[in-house]
């Protein structure tokens, strides 16, 4: 069955069961659950039509973008309509996490495992509330605890933690190496110089007319 | 009175001698402990003058300044003459310090990716946040600055008087939110500016402080070392209605 629908399954076809997959996922979708579905094509296949089906929304100047996240595909919005977004969900895109909570994450990010004394020994600050507040948004985990005197328990980022900052890996943080307080100015890593040009280059929405 | 203002977006020690290097433009493996730990002790008293709550690892790092400023004062002794061994004591705090630095530019960095990823709207809308955090454009030590800094230019008061509370936090609030009806934004200096005696100024920077934890105001800095602005939280107010 598998081996006929192989031959028959043209790779148009293959394009369109993928962009209706990620169309209607409200998740980022893994390689291997559309292979698993698609039951021919092999990932190197896959990964061709979709980056073929990501080259034609930007040519198309579509709305859409296909976006590498947290391991995953998903379908975003393009950055540049996000103001007229915002209007329309209010919520979305204005609550921002707190100095000290992004402070933990990083720590976090790179150290996990990691106790909360060796949170706490980097920041210099206790950071009892700022971690209650990361579990209760799902960024971070308890990972389980430690085998060693006291069994500590561990905690470590989660996968919501890729998708909230928008990652696909947690590779493409920047090394700790690569800050050196010597030279005047850090550098960001070129795919992150790139988005940041990007972001410059928004357009303003209309006002809307203010009530006095 | 006593009038304890709570803070929740607090940093801590190692970040208020971040600020205070980066202030002075200090080469951080290079720091002049006896200025840095005159600074760092004068934010403390500021801090307990206006009776915010100090934690204590506050304390526990201007103990440590003070420590390394008195092995640095002394001479080097005579017995254990090898050079190798002979660390400097600011070693540790710096290697603190670098480290702790490192991950506040992650954190930047976490936060410009949070930026560029809100901008991007997906089936379903991204992560509820909790509602109402505050995001702090200037942070305390910013307006602890500029609350020196007028402080110093007060005249000083020649005779011993016993003044009645003329100026209460509670007055000041109401003043601030009115202001705040009429105009959009007020500057910080320009309140200051205004006040009377260094009464009316404490007040005042209580006022302010208890507006940011109400969530009712955000203050924000255009700039390092530049006026701060005082703004209705209008995100606030919108959850509110």
């Amino acid at each position: 069955m598998s081996e006929s629908r192989r031959i028959n399954m043209e790779r148009i076809q293959i394009k369109n069961i993928i962009e209706a997959m990620l169309f209607v996922s409200d998740k980022p979708l893994f390689l291997s659950e559309i292979k698993s579905v698609l039951e021919g094509p092999d990932a190197d296949e896959i990964k061709d039509v979709i980056a073929e089906l990501a080259l034609e929304y930007e040519k198309q100047t579509s709305a859409l973008r296909i976006k590498e996240i947290a391991g995953g595909y998903q379908i975003v919005t393009d950055p540049v309509l996000a103001p007229w977004l915002k209007k329309l969900y209010k919520t979305a895109g204005s609550d921002r996490l707190s100095g000290p909570s992004l402070e933990t994450l990083a720590i976090i990010a790179y150290k996990q495992p990691a106790t909360k004394p060796e949170i706490e020994a980097i920041r210099g600050v206790n950071v009892d509330g700022v971690l209650k507040t990361l579990i209760e948004k799902n960024l971070v985990k308890i990972m389980g605890r430690r085998e060693t005197v006291g069994r500590p328990i561990i905690y470590g980022t989660t996968q919501e933690f890729l998708q909230y900052f928008g990652l696909n890996s947690l590779e493409e943080l920047p090394k700790l190496e690569e800050f050196n307080f010597t030279e005047k100015d850090i550098e960001l890593p070129e795919h992150l110089q790139k988005e940041e040009e990007a972001q410059n280059e928004l357009s303003e929405p209309p006002q809307e007319n203010r009530q006095p | 009175m006593s009038y304890k203002v709570k803070l929740e977006v607090f940093e801590g020690p190692l970040d208020l001698l971040l600020y205070l290097i980066k202030k002075n433009e200090i080469d951080i493996y290079d720091i002049p402990i006896a200025t840095i730990t005159e600074q760092y002790l004068e934010y403390l008293e500021l801090m307990r003058m206006l009776d915010l709550n100090i934690a204590g690892e506050f304390l526990v790092i201007a103990a440590t300044l003070i420590h390394i400023k008195s092995k640095m004062l002394l001479p080097p002794d005579e017995k254990e003459l090898l050079p190798e061994e002979e660390e400097d004591p600011r070693e540790e705090l710096v290697r603190r310090l670098v480290e702790y630095k490192k991950f506040k530019e992650v954190a930047g960095i976490l936060q410009d990716l949070e930026g560029q990823r809100k901008k991007m709207f997906t089936r379903d809308i991204p992560f509820e946040t909790a509602p109402g955090e505050v995001f702090f454009e200037a942070s305390l030590f910013d307006l602890i600055t500029a609350f020196t800094r007028v402080l110093k230019d007060v005249p000083k008061e020649i005779f011993q008087e016993i003044i009645k509370d003329e100026f209460t936090v509670e007055q000041k609030v109401h003043d601030l939110l009115h202001r705040l009806v009429l105009t959009p934004a007020i500057s910080l200096f320009e309140l200051f500016k205004n006040a009377k005696n260094k009464t009316e100024i404490i007040a005042t920077f209580l006022a302010v402080l208890e507006l940011i934890r109400l969530k009712e105001v955000i203050v924000m800095q255009k700039q390092n070392f530049s006026d701060i602005e005082i703004v209705r939280n209008e995100k606030h107010r919108l959850n509110i209605e």
